[in-house]
């Protein structure tokens, strides 16, 4: 997802029994479905996955940019440029929601933008992979808006109350994301044969990187259990997968275009459709760093850092003299 | 039919303006200083992108030739733009920016006050609405120019850099032609040379505010309102009309 494979730190789910009086009370909250708010007392191991899971989250957001950034300047029409400017601005706008709920996990914005751009922290492995064309932009939207979407639903009820209220927010600018990039693609399947070609191109290259999205299966997962006991990861990666493959070969089919998998099957009995086996190493490759955009992603993101740190500076030094200068005229 | 051609051509200037302006600050998103920035940036670019739409749209009503926003900004060629010579120039570091925005914006607030009272309604309709959204551009660029130019050696240094710059390209905001002539002649635009006091008053205020020298009157560079522009604007096309030229007739 845009957080996958979240570590927790502990290596088994502790019964109700091996529970302190505090851990017990918390997780009876948790259980209750009573949200979890900043002041509270929380086990330590919450408050650090959750600021790994949220942090990843938010440098998803800030990352994810950049690839469609890539097109904005190159957009078809004033609409278009308009919409998609207007769609990145968004995600700016999440990672600074989601920043601000990291924050009040007792973690700085400076402190995990330094963890991002050291390379230590991790964000979703799809936006490793390059917009070729413009219908990269509305795969982006159709496949991978649609895949947050999964995940992000679900979290509006997560057990912390700013992660909770974050993705709420956010889970309404997604919704119009992911219609906008369906749109883009409707355009172009209804188009001219090269539009049509250049949708079909834009599918075959996104779908399985689509589906990594969701994680390696995690049924056997000890992080995934105890996150999900937390109410902090709501379904299992398969579930979600599953899901998103139902939703979205339909749309595929509607779109006239065809999903990128020989195995792919509706499957009377299970009532889901039965697909292929995703290509583990290549996610692996790419969580690892050698994704065919990882550096150019990250080198991109520190430039920004660096560049703007003078502007930042600035900014408070002023801030700082108009403080004094006040403090000057009062006294 | 003579009025009309002056009409559009005088439209054309200010669609063109917004148009070039809003994209280069589209080239931010994603690498500006800070998330708020790329946030504030992106909104001015989107106001502009949309005053874009409603001066082309109405140029190419005028002009009764079937040319839409879109045809006009996607289907002509550098020599047929009519933007001036400053809003094309590249974004450099975040102080040129600024200062490109700051002297863009200070002229922008007095022209479209001017043309919200224009005697042709269309033209004082759009100018009102750019109008609310361009005293908040002033109000921001302004600040950055305060900040930038009080702030720590480092920015004093490159706003000023910037500030110095960027001025041979002020000089054609005040400079008219027989288009601007006409349009004051029929009470549509206002005499431009009579924005440059109250301009250089906002200026000469605020980069004095902001710790900075006033660069001296000199040589201005001028011809973009006639279609003689940088180098830049080429560029700057190629991105922009890309999709439309290499899949004529698709839509999109």
């Amino acid at each position: 997802m845009y957080a996958q494979m979240v570590k927790t730190g502990i290596d088994h789910i502790q019964s109700k029994e091996e529970m302190s009086p505090e851990e017990r009370a918390f997780q009876d909250r948790v259980d209750a479905d009573i949200k979890i708010e900043p002041k509270e007392w929380m086990p330590e191991a919450y408050r650090k996955t959750l600021i790994r899971q949220i942090s990843q989250h938010a440098h998803s957001e800030i990352i994810g940019m950049q690839p469609e950034g890539n097109w904005i300047t190159r957009a078809p029409t004033l609409e278009r440029k308009a919409i998609l400017l207007a769609k990145v601005q968004d995600e700016a706008g999440h990672g600074l929601y989601l920043y601000c709920a990291a924050e009040t996990l007792g973690v700085s914005r400076d402190e995990l933008l330094e963890q991002l751009n050291s390379g230590k922290a991790k964000y979703s492995s799809i936006f490793n992979y390059p917009t070729l064309t413009w219908a990269d932009i509305g795969a982006i939207g159709w496949l991978v808006d649609g895949a947050a979407i999964m995940n992000q639903v679900p979290l509006q009820r997560c057990s912390y109350g700013p992660y909770s209220r974050a993705m709420i927010r956010i889970c309404k600018e997604e919704s119009f994301h992911q219609r906008q990039g369906y749109d883009i693609m409707m355009k172009l399947a209804k188009g001219t044969p090269e539009q049509k070609a250049m949708a079909q191109d834009a599918l075959n290259r996104w779908w399985w990187p689509s589906l990594m999205m969701f994680g390696p299966s995690d049924a056997d997962s000890v992080h995934s259990a105890q996150s999900m006991r937390w109410k902090i990861k709501i379904n299992s990666n398969d579930e979600l997968r599953q899901k998103f493959v139902d939703q979205t070969v339909p749309q595929a089919e509607y779109l006239g275009l065809t999903v990128p998998d020989a195995d792919l099957k509706w499957n009377a009995e299970r009532g889901h459709y039965d697909f292929g086996a995703v290509n583990w190493d290549e996610f692996y490759q790419v969580i690892a760093g050698n994704g065919p955009c990882n550096r150019q992603r990250l080198r991109t993101r520190v430039k920004a850092y660096e560049e703007g740190r003078w502007v930042r500076e600035a900014a408070d030094a002023y801030a700082a003299k108009k403080a004094a200068r006040a403090q000057a005229r009062a006294a | 039919m003579a009025e009309q051609t002056t009409l559009f051509e005088y439209l054309l200037r200010l669609g063109d303006n917004a148009l070039i302006l809003g994209h280069r600050l589209s080239e931010w998103c994603g690498h500006s200083p800070a998330l708020e920035e790329d946030l504030a940036l992106s909104n001015v670019a989107l106001d502009l992108i949309g005053q874009t739409q409603l001066w082309l749209n109405l140029a190419g009503e005028i002009e009764g030739k079937g040319r839409d926003a879109d045809k006009l900004a996607y289907l002509r060629d550098a020599r047929e733009f009519r933007n001036v010579l400053l809003v094309e120039q590249p974004n450099g570091d975040f102080a040129a920016t600024m200062a490109r925005q700051f002297y863009f914006d200070a002229w922008h607030y007095l022209l479209l006050r001017e043309l919200s009272g224009s005697k042709d309604g269309r033209i004082a309709e759009i100018a009102a609405k750019g109008l609310k959204e361009v005293t908040y551009h002033l109000e921001r660029s302004r600040d950055w120019v305060l900040r930038l130019g009080d702030g720590t050696e480092e920015s004093h240094r490159r706003m000023q850099a910037a500030i110095d710059d960027l001025w041979m390209f002020t000089g054609e905001l005040f400079e008219s032609d027989e288009v601007d002539e006409a349009m004051v002649r029929e009470g549509i635009g206002p005499d431009l040379a009579a924005l440059h006091e109250p301009w250089l008053g906002l200026v000469r205020a605020t980069l004095e505010e902001a710790t900075l020298t006033v660069p001296q009157p000199g040589w201005a560079q001028r011809g973009g309102k006639r279609g003689i522009h940088s180098e830049h604007l080429g560029y700057i096309l190629a991105d922009l009309q890309f999709l439309q030229r290499a899949y004529p007739n698709a839509t999109w």
